[in-house]
C-alpha cells in the first residue's frame, strides 16, 4: 500500500475538496448504505467499484485446464508476466478465494486477461472454473502481485523448468516477452503428450525456433531429476532460471542449484505451501468477533474461522503475501510448512499467519 | 421433573419425561443439521434477489416522490418506500444481522458489517436482540422484548393503576417502535435511573452511537430528500413520516403476534437455571406463535411468520423456514405440543387482547358482563384509588379455588 504525505490545508485545490463535500452529501442522502451500493446494482465493474470481474469464456486447453477469459472493472492495472491475480468466486454460494497466474498477453484489444487453470482432484474452486463456469458471472478480484517475472534487463540465457500447471506463469512470460527471450529453454513434465498445457502453442513456439522446448511424458518416461536437466541442458549454470511446478520439484531444484554455487541464479514459485507438521489441534476465539471455533492441528486457522462463518483477511495461503495476518492475544500456534510453535502471553499480540498456522492449544485472536 | 416442568398451573409439558425433552432436542438438531448441510447457490441468489428487489424499489420511490405535490406520486411513492423500508428491516437486515447469511462469506452481506435503517445501530441491536432476547426468550425479567419493560406481560406480576395506559403505551410505542427500540436496547429505563449509571463511560458513548444514528436517519428522511424534492419539500417529508411510521406497525404486530397471542407461555427466572439444550428448545417451542398467509406475506414479515422455527433456528436462513415448518408441526403434533399458528389479523386481535386483558386487575375482562357493568367499574375505580392493601384484599381469592 501506498501512502501520500498530507499536502498543507492551502494547498488543497478548490476541486478536490468539492468533490469530497460531494461524496459526503451522496453518503448522507444514502445512510446507512453507501452511494456504492446503489451503484453497484447498475454497474458492477465501473471505476470506483470494489474490483471485480466478469467471465467472458472458458476456453478447454487440455481435457482437465481451461483458460478463463475474464473482463476486469475498470480500476484494473497491467499486470506484469509471471504475476498472478487473487480471484474470489461463489461456490454453491460461497465464496472462495485462490491465486492464479495470468497468462494472456498484455493489452488485449479487449480489454481482458485469462487465467489458466488445472483442475487438481478435490480442488473445490479449480473444478468449478474449469467445468462448470459460465459466462457471465462476476467474481471478485484482487490487482496482479507477484515477483516471478523477468527482471527489466531480460537475461541473455534463459532456462524455464515446470511442470502440470507450472507451466501457466511462464505461458505469461514467453507470450509477452518473445523478442527480450532471444535464447530460451523449457523443460516441461506433464503425465502425456495430451496433458501438456497449451501443448499446440509451445511446440510452434519450438518449431518457429523461439525456444527449445524439452518434453518429459512422466507416464512413459518418468520424472525428470535435477541431474537429468543438467544432462539435458549442459549450459544450465550459464543460464538464469525460473522454476514452478510442484514443491518436491521445486526443492530438489534448489538443492542442486546451491550445491553448484549458483542459488542466486534460480527463481522459484510455489502454488501451496508444503504442509510438513501437523499438531494437536484447540479452540480458537475471535476475542472481538465472539466466535469460537474447534480447530484441529491440521488444518490453517484461516480455514477453520471461514469454515465457521467469520470473515477473515486472506491472501495467497501459502504463507508468502501477510495479507491474512492478525494478533495471536494469547496461546499458540504451529507454523505448518515447519512445525515451529510461536506462542502468547496475554497483552503480547503476536502477529501470526492465519494460513500456515495451525491452533497448538486453545488460542485468542483479536479480530 | 425437569427444570421447565416446575411451572405449576396448566403446566402443557407435564406429560413430557425428560427423555421425551431430549429427544425433542435431538430431534430438531438434526434438522438443523440437514438444512445447514444443504446451502448453497439458490440461498444465496435469494438474499441477493431480495436485496435488489429492496434497493430498485427504494430508488424508484424516492425518485417518483421528488414529485409528490401531485398526489398519485405521493401515494404511489409512500406506499413503495413503505414496502421497501419494510423489506429492508425484516427480512433482510434482522435476518443478516442474526448471521443467517455469514455462511456466504460475502463481506457485504454480512452480520458484522451491516447497517440498517433503523434508529438502534446493528452492533447494539444484535447484543440486546441476538443475545438477550433468543437466549433468554419470554423470561420474565430477562427477556426485555417482553412489554419492554414498560408493560405488564403476565398476571403473575403485580397490578398497578398504572398499567391502565398500557394500551396507549403499547400504541404509541408501535408509531415510533424504532426509537423504542433504541431506547430499549440502550436499557434507558435502568441507566438513568441512578447518577452512577448516567455517567458510566460505556453508557455514554452507546448513547452517543443512537443519536448520532438517528441524527443521520433523520437528516435523510426529514431535510436531504425533502430538500431534493424543491417544491414538493413538504409532502415527500410527510410521504417518508408515513413510511417510517407504517414500518414501525408493522414491525411491532409482527413482532407482537410472535410472543404475546393467548396462550403463548412465559417463563419464571428460577424455571431456566440449570437448562438443558432440549429445555432450551422446548422454551422456544413453547413460547412463540407463527402467522399463517400466503408467500408475500412470510417475506414481508421477513420470515418472521415462521417465529416458531425463527426462534429455534435463529441463524438458519429465512428462505428455508417455509421448509422446516412441516417437520417442526410434526414433532409438536408428536409429543402434544400446541403449534400456535393462525392469521396476522387473528394474532394481532389476540395479542392486543392480551395487552388490554393485562393492563386490568386480573380476571377483571373476564368477569365484566354488560349486567355487572357499573359494579366493575366501581371496583376498578377502587382498586385504582385506593393503595396497595386494597388492591391486595380485592385481588385474594380462596386458595381451594
Amino acid at each position: 500500500m501506498t501512502t501520500t504525505v498530507p499536502r498543507p490545508d492551502s494547498a488543497r485545490s478548490p476541486l478536490a475538496t468539492l468533490r469530497k463535500r460531494a461524496v459526503r452529501l451522496a453518503e448522507m442522502v444514502t445512510t446507512p448504505l453507501l452511494p456504492v451500493d446503489y451503484l453497484d446494482l447498475f454497474d458492477p465493474l465501473r471505476s470506483g467499484a470494489a474490483l471485480r470481474g466478469r467471465i467472458e469464456a472458458v476456453l478447454h486447453e487440455t481435457r482437465d485446464a481451461a483458460s478463463i477469459v475474464i473482463r476486469p472493472g475498470k480500476d484494473w492495472l497491467p499486470h506484469t508476466p509471471g504475476q498472478y491475480v487473487r480471484i474470489g468466486i461463489d461456490i454453491e454460494g460461497v465464496r472462495q478465494w485462490r491465486a492464479y497466474s495470468i497468462t494472456s498477453v498484455l493489452g488485449r484489444p479487449d480489454g481482458c486477461f485469462t487465467i489458466t487453470v488445472k483442475a487438481i482432484p478435490d480442488g473445490k474452486v479449480s473444478n468449478h472454473l474449469v467445468h462448470r463456469a459460465r459466462p457471465g458471472t462476476i467474481v471478485q478480484l484482487d490487482q496482479a502481485t507477484g515477483e516471478f517475472c523477468l527482471p527489466e534487463q531480460a537475461p541473455e540465457k534463459a532456462l524455464f523448468v515446470t511442470a502440470g500447471s507450472g507451466i501457466t506463469p511462464v505461458m505469461g512470460i514467453l507470450r509477452n516477452h518473445a523478442a527480450q527471450l532471444s535464447d530460451t529453454v523449457l523443460v516441461h513434465s506433464a503425465p502425456t503428450a495430451d496433458d501438456v498445457v497449451f501443448g499446440e502453442e509451445l511446440r510452434q513456439m519450438a518449431a518457429e525456433g523461439r525456444i527449445r522446448l524439452i518434453e518429459q511424458h512422466t507416464d512413459s518416461a518418468g520424472m525428470l531429476d535435477a541431474r537429468s536437466i543438467a544432462e539435458l541442458v549442459p549450459d544450465l549454470h550459464e543460464r538464469a532460471t525460473w522454476a514452478c511446478g510442484p514443491v518436491g520439484m521445486l526443492e530438489a531444484l534448489e538443492e542442486h542449484w546451491a550445491s553448484a554455487g549458483i542459488a542466486d541464479r534460480l527463481y522459484t514459485e510455489r502454488f501451496r505451501p508444503r504442509i510438513l507438521v501437523t499438531g494437536e489441534g484447540g479452540t480458537v476465539t475471535f476475542s472481538r468477533n465472539g466466535t469460537t471455533v474447534e480447530a484441529d492441528g491440521a488444518t490453517p486457522i484461516l480455514d477453520a474461522a471461514e469454515e465457521a462463518g467469520v470473515l477473515m483477511p486472506s491472501g495467497c495461503r501459502m504463507g508468502i503475501c501477510f495479507g491474512c495476518v492478525l494478533p495471536l492475544r494469547e496461546g499458540a500456534v504451529r507454523d505448518l510448512r515447519n512445525g515451529e510453535i510461536t506462542t502468547a502471553a496475554p497483552g503480547d499480540g503476536v502477529l501470526i499467519q492465519t494460513c500456515v498456522s495451525a491452533a497448538a492449544g486453545a488460542c485468542d485472536i483479536d479480530h | 421433573m425437569t427444570v421447565i416442568q416446575k411451572k405449576i398451573d396448566d403446566n402443557p409439558i407435564a406429560h413430557l419425561s425428560a427423555e421425551d425433552i431430549e429427544l425433542i432436542g435431538k430431534e430438531l438438531d438434526t434438522i438443523r443439521q440437514e438444512i445447514r448441510d444443504s446451502l448453497g447457490e439458490d440461498d444465496a441468489a435469494y438474499i441477493r434477489t431480495v436485496i435488489d428487489v429492496q434497493r430498485k424499489l427504494e430508488l424508484g420511490s424516492r425518485a417518483v416522490l421528488l414529485a409528490s405535490m401531485f398526489p398519485p406520486a405521493w401515494l404511489v411513492g409512500t406506499v413503495g418506500l413503505s414496502l421497501a423500508k419494510i423489506l429492508e428491516n425484516m427480512e433482510i437486515g434482522h435476518n443478516i444481522l442474526h448471521g443467517q447469511w455469514d455462511w456466504m462469506r460475502d463481506p457485504k452481506i454480512h452480520s458484522t458489517t451491516w447497517e440498517w435503517d433503523m434508529a438502534s445501530p446493528a452492533a447494539q441491536w444484535k447484543h440486546s436482540h441476538n443475545e438477550l432476547h433468543h437466549t433468554y426468550t419470554n423470561v420474565i425479567g430477562k427477556d426485555n422484548d417482553l412489554g419492554y419493560g414498560i408493560m405488564r406481560v403476565d398476571e403473575d406480576q403485580k397490578w398497578h393503576p398504572l398499567y391502565l395506559a398500557q394500551p396507549l403505551w403499547n400504541f404509541i410505542n408501535a408509531c415510533f417502535f424504532e426509537y423504542g427500540i433504541a431506547a430499549y436496547d440502550l436499557e434507558l429505563g435502568k441507566n438513568l435511573a441512578t447518577k452512577k449509571r448516567r455517567q458510566n463511560p460505556e453508557f455514554r458513548a452507546a448513547t452517543k452511537q443512537v443519536l448520532k444514528k438517528i441524527r443521520n436517519q433523520a437528516t435523510k428522511d426529514y431535510v436531504l430528500h425533502p430538500a431534493l424534492s424543491g417544491p414538493s419539500f413538504v409532502p415527500t417529508l410527510a410521504a417518508n413520516f408515513t413510511a417510517n411510521v407504517v414500518r414501525n406497525l408493522w414491525s411491532h404486530s409482527v413482532i407482537m403476534c410472535g410472543h404475546f397471542p393467548e396462550g403463548v407461555q412465559t417463563f419464571e427466572k428460577t424455571s431456566i437455571e440449570g437448562e438443558t439444550r432440549g429445555e432450551w428448545y422446548l422454551r422456544q417451542m413453547l413460547g412463540s406463535a407463527n402467522i399463517s398467509g400466503s408467500k408475500a406475506m412470510h417475506i414481508l414479515t421477513g420470515n418472521l411468520s415462521h417465529q416458531v422455527e425463527h426462534h429455534l433456528f435463529p441463524d438458519l436462513p429465512s428462505n428455508r423456514y417455509a421448509e422446516i415448518a412441516p417437520r417442526v408441526k410434526d414433532i409438536f403434533d408428536r409429543y402434544g405440543l400446541t403449534y400456535h399458528s393462525a392469521p396476522l389479523v387473528t394474532q394481532v386481535a389476540s395479542a392486543w387482547h392480551k395487552v388490554i386483558r393485562l393492563s386490568l386487575p386480573n380476571d377483571w375482562l373476564a368477569e365484566t358482563k354488560p349486567s355487572n357493568l357499573p359494579s366493575q367499574l366501581g371496583k376498578l375505580w377502587k382498586m385504582s384509588t385506593g393503595g396497595k392493601k386494597v388492591r391486595r384484599a380485592m385481588q385474594a381469592r380462596p386458595v381451594a379455588a
